[in-house]
């Protein structure tokens, strides 16, 4: 039983012309339900084409990707996924509870039906008394939140979340990764997350996948054994630092082939 | 939210008069040193009216100007309606079938190449000399391309976060219509009929000035220049000013009301 699973994909832009990009070959990936997997690897590595493979934003040029046992466009039609970005994406012209309910609307709920989840969503990340105030009267770290308890209205198994903690500071991203894991765990959602950050994927996820770009690929997967119960004594663990210098050294690899052009450009090479 | 609506209706009205009272004092100040100019230069009328003539001229001929205004703001507005109706049906068809805009585009930048006033000239060679047709047509086509241009704005230049996101949901096109163009645009359309109200009265004057019927407000500040009576033309000039501010005006009340409709 898998939650989502990959199979000999690759996703080439422009094939035959000029501009070809080879953004992805010969991916696979298998997430059991409840996993959290991270996908972390220089810019260019198809982190992000990967995840919109997996939400069928985009239609692999080889391979198959099966979310639920159904394919991707089918999971997609059930909103069997939701979806997190960067920008919190909230539309500015809704309330906080107008934008949690978008999802709900699309799916054909009913009034009642919607705001009763809208709230449910709001308690879930801590934030019931902004039900009624709109998207730009809140902090960033606020509206990741609501973007975040947007993405779960739906209940669905699997949430796909691509550098959401990207634009926060350290100290609101620490705080969120913490509130992530806390809902996750609270609702057994399986997370796919894209990041730059490597101490991020380490804190919160069971498998650090890495990338490497020029094809696109998956180089290393890194087992994370820090239990499920993580709290912020885990970011002064000897095992939290063990992954971390694991990830980290699975990426000079990737990174090897390009030592020498980022030596010369004098990129500080994590 | 409490907390946020602490002023009291005394503060605020000290506030606002704050705000507007120097753009009094400014236009006061500004009429007083005309009205001086010209009684201390003894300047002649047909140079320069003062403007207690040009209100005495107001005041006596109110009703003849009240009458001119009907029939330029009149011809603004029909085609401000018309203008506006068509211009959001055309940016919806835009921003459905991209291939008709890069037809249409051309002609629209060619269009407002042109002086499109002098249009006016050959629309009323289009009609009969007592039509108001031709004048209505002129401002429908200004106000058309200012709304088209902004409101075909808006329905495409929507965030890639959000249709991405919609299209997550599975939406249809025309839920993204609805959901995230349309009210994405409605800021854009407030903001053109806010340059398309004051240039729809400026359009219907102007097109008095290439024939047509003479009887709107356009033609009697050129036939009251002709006569010398400079007063009374300057009495046509404050009432088109008047018209212009309550086109305007109405514009800038119809956004609070929408503003208000979306905060509900």
């Amino acid at each position: 039983m898998s939650a989502l699973e990959v199979v000999g994909t690759s996703k080439i832009f422009n094939q035959g012309s000029l501009k070809q990009v080879d953004a992805l070959v010969d991916v696979n990936l298998t997430v059991s339900p409840g996993e959290f997997v991270s996908l972390i690897g220089p810019s260019g590595c198809g982190k992000s084409t990967l995840l919109r493979l997996i939400a069928n934003l985009l239609e692999p040029t080889s391979g198959s990707v099966s979310v639920n046992k159904k394919t991707a466009a089918q999971a997609r039609l059930d909103q069997d996924y939701g979806m997190a970005f960067q920008q919190a994406g909230l539309f500015d012209w809704r309330t906080v509870s107008k934008n949690i309910e978008l999802p709900l609307e699309l799916k054909g709920w009913d009034k009642a039906k919607r705001e009763a989840r809208a709230k449910e969503m709001l308690e879930l990340v801590k934030l019931p008394e902004f039900a009624d105030l709109y998207p730009w009267q809140l902090s960033g770290g606020m509206q990741q939140r609501i973007a975040i308890a947007r993405a779960l209205a739906a209940h669905p198994p699997l949430l796909l979340m691509d550098e959401p903690f990207g634009a926060l500071d350290e100290m609101t991203r620490e705080y969120m990764q913490g509130e992530l894991l806390r809902i996750c765990g609270e609702t057994s959602t399986t997370v796919v997350f894209v990041t730059h950050s490597i101490p991020e994927a380490v804190y919160l996820s069971n498998r650090v996948v890495v990338m490497s770009p020029r094809p696109g690929r998956i180089t290393s997967v890194i087992d994370v054994n820090l239990g499920s119960k993580r709290n912020e004594d885990t970011r002064a663990a000897d095992g939290f630092f063990r992954s971390i210098t694991a990830v980290r050294e699975a990426l000079r690899g990737t990174h090897a082939d390009h030592a020498a052009a980022n030596a010369v450009r004098g990129v500080e090479d994590r | 939210m409490s907390g946020v609506n602490v002023t009291s209706t005394s503060a605020r009205n000290f506030r606002r008069a704050r705000q507007v009272g120097p753009a009094i004092v400014f236009g006061v100040a500004f009429l007083a040193l005309w009205e001086f100019a010209v009684r201390g230069f003894d300047l002649k009328p047909y140079f320069l009216a003062a403007p207690s003539k040009i209100g005495e001229q107001f005041i006596k001929s109110y009703s003849r100007i009240w009458e001119a205004s009907m029939v330029s703001g009149g011809n603004a507005l029909v085609g401000l309606v018309v203008g506006t109706f068509l211009g959001i049906a055309m940016s919806f068809i835009l921003s459905r079938y991209r291939f008709l805009g890069e037809l249409v585009t051309p002609l629209a930048i060619a269009l407002n190449a042109i002086p499109i006033f002098v249009l006016v000239a050959i629309l009323n060679n289009m009609y009969s000399i007592t039509s108001e047709i031709p004048r209505r047509v002129m401002v429908t086509l200004v106000v058309y391309f200012i709304i088209l241009v902004n409101v075909a704005k808006g329905l495409t230049q929507v965030r890639s976060t959000h249709v991405e996101l919609m299209r997550s949901y599975a939406a249809s096109e025309f839920a993204i219509l609805r959901k995230v163009r349309v009210p994405n645009a409605v800021p854009y359309l407030f903001t053109a009929l806010k340059v398309a109200a004051p240039a729809s009265v400026i359009t219907a004057f102007v097109s008095e000035y290439f024939g047509g019927l003479q009887n709107g407000l356009g033609s009697r500040i050129t036939s009251n220049i002709a006569n010398s009576k400079n007063a009374a033309a300057w009495a046509y000039v404050l009432g088109a000013c008047l018209l212009g501010l309550a086109f305007y005006t109405v514009s800038i009340i119809l956004e609070g009301i929408a503003r208000k409709g979306e905060a509900k």
